[in-house]
C-alpha cells in the first residue's frame, strides 16, 4: 500500500483527495455561512429569518441551491453566449483556487507555496473578469454599468489591500503564509499577534475587504435601488447561484487572510493552550460575524465616496505606513516588534 | 516524458494558440480575452522554469491591471465589423510586408546571436544558485542593491511620465459645483437641523 502511494499514479491520487477534502470544506462551511448571513441579518432588524426548513431552518440554504439547480437557464437573446456562461465559472473557479494555500496548521496545508501571498493577490485581481465577463456578455445597460463599477471598485481597493499586505511582509521577510503566522508565535500569545503593531493597518485591511469583496456598505456593483442587480442580472439559476456561491467563498476567503495576517492563524490566543486548525476556524468565523453586522448596520456608500476613500484616503495611509514600517524594520524599533525576520535577508 | 513536459506543452501550446487567436478573433472583445490566457500560460511557463515571483507579478500586472484597461477602452468602443473588414484587402500587402521584414531580422540577429567567451565571466550580477537563494530573494537583492539607481531612474521616469499624463487630461471647470467633503464632515449637526416635537393631529 505505501509503495502504491509513492508512485506517480499514487501522489496523484493523494493530491486529488487533498483538493476533494479542501473543496468539502469550503462547500459546507458555504451553506452555513450563507445561513449565518441571514440569520445574523434578520436578528438585528428583529426578525425570524429562514425557520421554515429543517430543524431552525436549517436546510434553508440546501434547498434554495437545489431550487436554483433545477430551474431553466435563461440566456438573453441579444448575450455572447459562451462569454455568458463562462462568466460565472471563472468567478467561482477562482474564489475556489486561492484556497489551495491557505494554511489551516503547519502541515495541513495543500500547497505550501514560498509565494503564497503573491498567489493570492493575482487570483485575487484575477476575479474582477468574472464580473467584467458576466456584465458585457449580457448585452444590457444594467449588467454593464454594474459590471464598470464593480471592475473599477476592486481595483482600487486592490491597490489598497496590495499595500497593506507589503507591511505584514516587511514585518515577517517572506512571502510564505506559513512563515507569517510562525512569525508571530511568541510568549504572550494574543499579543504576540501583528495586529497590535500593525493595528491602523488591520481596521483599513477590514474595510478594504468589505469593499473588494463587493459587500454592503460598499455592494454599488449590484446596488438594487440604482442598478437592478448589478452585473448579475441577467443571470438565472445554476450560473447566478456560481456567482453567489463565488461571493461568499471570496468573503470567507478574506475572513481566513484577515485570521492569517494579522490575528495568528492556528495560534491559541492564551499561552499554555495548544495550537489547532479549529482556533484559525473560530477566528474566520468570528470576522464572518463582523462583516455580516455591517451588512446589516450599516448604510451603502454612494459611489464617489467610494472611490474617494479608496484612493485619497486608504492609498495615503497605507503608502506611508509602509514608509513607517520599512523604517521600523530597518532600525529594530520597538525591540524587533517590526522586525521578525524568519529567512535571512 | 514527465510532468513538466506535459505542463511545459500544454502552457506552449496555450500560449502560442490563444496569442494567434488575439490576431484572429473578430470580435475585439474576444481578442482581449485571448489576451489574458496568452498572459496567464506565459505566466504559467515562468512557474516551470522556477520563476514564480514573476510569474505572479505577471499574473498581477498584466492581467489583473494593464489588460483590464484594455478591457474597459474595448469593450467600450462602438465597433462597427463591416468597416473593419473593408479595409483589409487594402492594407493586408503592407502588414504581410512589414511581418516579413520584421521575421527576417529577428531570424538574422538570432541566428548570429553568439556569447563572448569572457561575457559569461565578466558578468556584474551573476546569476545566484537556486540552490542557495531563493528567486524573490535574488530579484530583490538585484534590483534593490544591485541597480538601485537605475530603478530609481526608471521609477522616475515613469513618475514624469504620469503626472504628464495627468496634466495634459486635467482641465479646471468653473461652472460645476464642487464637493468640499472635509466641510461636509465638520458641519455642526445643530446648525442643519432642528428637532420639533410635533403634537398628535395639530402639526407645526
Amino acid at each position: 500500500m505505501a509503495e502504491f502511494f509513492s508512485s506517480n499514479l499514487g501522489i496523484f491520487l493523494i493530491i486529488v483527495g487533498q483538493c476533494l477534502m479542501l473543496t468539502a470544506f469550503v462547500m459546507i462551511s458555504l451553506l452555513v455561512l450563507v445561513y449565518a448571513d441571514r440569520k445574523i441579518w434578520a436578528a438585528v432588524q428583529m426578525r425570524r429569518g429562514p425557520n421554515v426548513v429543517g430543524p431552525w431552518g436549517i436546510l434553508q440554504t440546501v434547498a434554495d441551491a437545489a431550487k436554483y439547480v433545477f430551474k431553466e437557464v435563461v440566456i438573453p437573446s441579444g448575450a455572447d453566449k459562451t462569454v455568458y456562461m463562462l462568466a460565472p465559472l471563472v468567478g467561482f473557479i477562482l474564489s475556489i483556487i486561492s484556497w489551495a494555500v491557505i494554511p489551516f496548521s503547519e502541515n495541513l496545508i495543500l500547497a505550501n507555496l514560498n509565494v503564497a501571498v503573491l498567489y493570492i493577490f493575482a487570483v485575487s485581481s484575477l476575479e474582477v473578469y468574472g464580473v467584467i465577463m458576466g456584465g458585457w456578455a449580457s448585452n444590457s445597460k444594467y449588467p454593464f454599468l454594474g459590471a464598470l463599477r464593480s471592475a473599477a471598485q476592486m481595483i482600487s481597493y486592490e491597490v489598497s489591500i496590495g499595500f497593506i499586505i507589503i507591511g505584514v511582509i516587511l514585518s515577517t521577510g517572506s512571502l510564505s503564509l506559513v512563515d507569517i503566522v510562525k512569525a508571530q508565535d511568541g510568549d504572550y500569545g494574543f499579543f504576540n499577534w501583528y495586529w497590535l503593531p500593525h493595528f491602523p493597518m488591520v481596521i483599513l485591511f477590514f474595510i478594504s475587504a468589505l469593499a473588494e469583496t463587493n459587500r454592503p456598505p460598499f455592494d454599488l456593483p449590484e446596488a438594487e435601488s440604482e442598478l437592478v442587480a448589478g452585473y448579475q442580472v441577467e443571470y438565472s439559476s445554476t450560473p447566478f447561484l456560481l456567482y453567489m456561491a463565488g461571493e461568499y467563498i471570496a468573503i470567507w476567503l478574506m475572513c481566513a487572510l484577515t485570521s492569517i495576517l494579522f490575528f495568528g492563524g492556528w495560534l491559541s490566543p492564551i499561552p499554555g493552550i495548544p495550537d489547532s486548525p479549529l482556533w484559525l476556524v473560530g477566528k474566520m468565523c468570528f470576522f464572518f460575524f463582523l462583516f455580516a453586522m455591517v451588512k446589516a448596520i450599516v448604510p451603502r456608500f454612494r459611489y464617489d465616496q467610494l472611490m474617494r476613500l479608496g484612493w485619497k484616503v486608504f492609498l495615503p495611509m497605507s503608502l506611508g505606513w509602509i514608509v513607517l514600517v520599512a523604517f521600523f524594520v530597518q532600525y529594530g524599533a520597538f525591540g524587533g516588534t517590526y522586525a521578525r525576520w524568519v529567512t535571512g535577508g | 516524458m514527465g510532468l513538466t513536459a506535459i505542463a511545459f506543452y500544454l502552457f506552449a501550446f496555450t500560449a502560442i494558440a490563444s496569442g494567434l487567436l488575439v490576431v484572429l478573433a473578430r470580435n475585439p472583445v474576444h481578442s482581449v480575452l485571448w489576451l489574458i490566457l496568452t498572459f496567464f500560460s506565459a505566466a504559467g511557463l515562468f512557474v516551470l522554469m522556477g520563476a514564480e515571483y514573476v510569474a505572479m507579478l505577471l499574473a498581477i500586472v498584466y492581467v489583473g491591471a494593464v489588460a483590464v484597461l484594455f478591457l474597459f477602452v474595448v469593450m467600450m468602443l462602438d465597433v462597427d465589423f463591416s468597416e473593419l473588414r473593408s479595409g483589409l484587402s487594402k492594407y493586408l500587402p503592407l502588414g504581410l510586408l512589414i511581418g516579413a521584414v520584421l521575421l527576417m531580422e529577428l531570424g538574422l540577429l538570432l541566428g548570429h546571436w553568439t556569447f563572448a567567451e569572457d561575457a559569461q565571466a565578466l558578468r556584474a550580477a551573476v546569476t545566484p544558485d537556486m540552490a542557495e537563494t531563493h528567486n524573490t530573494v535574488a530579484l530583490g537583492k538585484l534590483i534593490y542593491t544591485d541597480y538601485i539607481y537605475m530603478f530609481q531612474a526608471s521609477g522616475m521616469i515613469l513618475l514624469v511620465a504620469m503626472i504628464g499624463a495627468i496634466v495634459l487630461t486635467l482641465r479646471h471647470r468653473k461652472d460645476v459645483k464642487r464637493q468640499v467633503i472635509a466641510d461636509q464632515i465638520l458641519r455642526d449637526p445643530k446648525d442643519a437641523m432642528e428637532l420639533k416635537d410635533v403634537k398628535s393631529g395639530q402639526g407645526l
